[in-house]
């Protein structure tokens, strides 16, 4: 597929118009994500009242894929339980690594724009990082890599050469 | 430029008739790998069809034919780096496993705690990593030469950095990201005039100019197959005879002893000593094949084409809208790295990819070099003898077409 179709309107919206953006100040929960592929560099900030993601923002420096991801992300979690966020995480996973299209969950919604990156497989890792930092901030690690993540295309840049 | 004739070399590839994406493939990331002529493909192909044996030890003509096949393309490669004494050569694996071989077998030898070994800030990982590990070990320390907003070392800092301390210089000849020519001759000069030997990095230098070892006088000289048109899996070290019967074995085996008893190993002659195992036979007849081909053309024929082309470029590249260049060294090779405002190096490179255009993107493998320019990422565009005006103007249009995506 070209790649024209997933730099579409609303990943560029997300990229230049990031939503959420910036460090919540004194949060409860936070982490940094890092993927050594592109130098994608971002931190995801929570405020968590009984495991409820009140407030979340997220800044950093990265490429578009991971920009719109991390800005379509807060808006998605932003007031769920954490359950529900981590449920949403894993449909997320599925969406840009799963075999087909076809087990897409209702709940996505607008991310189902980022179904096409599976097609550009040393593309997946941007469009999860932001996924994994908020897992990695509800478990509250201090930071979260795409190392180790499955990778669809072996050595496709995750190795810290 | 009448004498270089690029189609008729473009047709020696058959890589460069593919499409990608259903545009023609535009490869720009030789800095990488090379593509390999279809003579590399056949001596490779024949080899497996017709002269597969193991070498050095068989007696039946198989085996004895592939020996003399092997041990011929190390004639090769000494004359192609000027090398008079052929047992200099030795087979590795690549770059980054001759860089790690001295760092064991010279490193764990002559560098102890308190010493000095000096790179600078334009290395690759490869030729950083292993002098770290070294230091660590043996509690010896990395001292870096700075580089320029240009992208040249400071040869005043390298003197100075020049110490009884100093066992070591470990230089790249070209820069993988900046593309700049190092003074490797003058920098030997220096070193030597207190007794420390010079390892070069020639992974980005042997591919596109001629290498005389002897005129430059550096102690080791490496560079890798698959950035020459050869296969993966094969690389060479050059080192003086003096180092290398003074160094320690690295990796032991058969192949490079003498005798073995469980008392006691006694360790063959260079080059054999430095070679355990069945080395990457096919891959050695490959780096081979590429000499002659390369040589056939002429290396300074390829340099003075690829100076025009790189001319070119940057002159095109540089009407291109908020376009920052990294490395603008007056003496520079045909690399060219640079970042477009407001769009990421690795969006621009999967939107390239569109057009068919392949070119690097990310840290290169040269982390300190992002560092020291404070970026997080370029798009590397690298040239070789098959490349084209045309590739040019592709690569450029291409960026505006990825520039007004988002705009």
């Amino acid at each position: 597929m070209s790649s024209k179709q997933i730099y579409q309107e609303v990943i560029l919206d997300h990229c230049k118009k990031p939503r959420n953006w910036g460090m919540i100040t004194n949060p409860t929960h936070k982490a940094e994500g890092i993927n050594p592929l592109c130098g994608d560099h971002l931190w995801v900030s929570m405020t968590v009242v009984d495991e409820k993601i009140e407030d979340i923002q997220y800044e950093g420096e990265s490429c578009a894929i991971c920009m719109s991801s991390g800005s379509m992300m807060t808006t998605k979690v932003k007031g769920k339980a954490f359950a529900d966020a981590i449920a949403l995480a894993e449909q997320f996973r599925s969406l840009t690594t799963g075999p087909s299209a076809a087990d897409e969950a209702k709940e996505l919604g607008s991310l189902t724009v980022f179904s096409g990156i599976r097609d550009l497989p040393s593309r997946v890792k941007c469009a999860m990082l932001p996924w994994h930092t908020l897992t990695a901030a509800i478990n509250s690690k201090d930071e979260a890599s795409t190392e180790g993540d499955q990778d669809p295309v072996p050595g496709s840049g995750t190795q810290k050469t | 430029m009448v004498e270089f004739d690029v189609e008729r070399i473009r047709r020696d590839f058959p890589v460069l008739a593919t499409s990608v994406n259903n545009k023609p493939l535009v490869y720009l990331d030789s800095g990488a790998s090379a593509q390999m002529p279809q003579s590399v493909i056949d001596r490779i192909n024949h080899y497996h069809q017709y002269e597969h044996a193991n070498i050095h030890r068989g007696v039946y003509q198989l085996s004895e034919q592939a020996t003399a096949a092997y041990e011929a393309v190390r004639t090769t490669v000494a004359r192609f780096l000027n090398v008079a004494d052929t047992s200099e050569i030795i087979f590795t694996k690549g770059t980054t496993h001759a860089i790690n071989l001295v760092a064991h077998a010279y490193g764990r030898k002559f560098v102890h705690a308190g010493d000095e070994i000096i790179v600078s800030h334009m290395e690759h990982h490869s030729n950083i990593v292993p002098w770290q590990q070294l230091c660590d070990e043996v509690g010896a320390t990395l001292k870096v030469i700075p580089i320029s907003d240009i992208g040249e070392l400071d040869l005043e800092v390298y003197e100075r950095l020049l110490s009884d301390k100093t066992k070591l210089v470990a230089v790249t000849h070209v820069s993988n990201v900046l593309g700049t020519v190092n003074p490797i001759k003058d920098m030997v000069a220096l070193a030597h005039a207190r007794e420390i030997p010079v390892l070069v990095d020639g992974a980005q230098g042997a591919p596109h100019m001629k290498v005389d070892v002897q005129d430059l006088g550096c102690d080791f000289y490496i560079f890798s197959g698959h950035k020459m048109c050869g296969p993966t899996g094969i690389g060479i070290l050059y080192g003086k005879r003096h180092w290398l019967e003074r160094m320690n074995p690295y990796e032991g085996g058969g192949d490079m002893i003498l005798s073995v008893t469980f008392e006691k190993t006694t360790y063959a002659d260079i080059p054999a000593k430095f070679e355990a195992g069945t080395p990457p036979i096919v891959s050695a007849l490959g780096l081979g094949e590429a000499i002659d081909y390369l040589e056939a053309i002429g290396l300074d024929s390829i340099e003075r084409y690829e100076k025009v082309l790189t001319k070119y470029a940057t002159e095109a590249l540089s009407d291109i809208k908020d376009i920052t260049f990294y490395g603008t060294a007056p003496n520079k090779a045909a690399v060219i790295s640079f970042n477009i405002k407001g769009v990421h190096a690795h969006d621009i490179g999967t939107l390239l990819n569109d057009d068919g255009v392949a070119v690097r993107t990310g840290h290169h493998c040269a982390q300190p070099v992002m560092q020291r320019y404070k970026v997080p990422a370029t798009t590397r565009a690298s040239f070789y003898l098959y490349n084209t005006i045309d590739d040019v103007d592709k690569l450029v249009a291409s960026i505006r077409n990825a520039q007004k995506i988002f705009s």
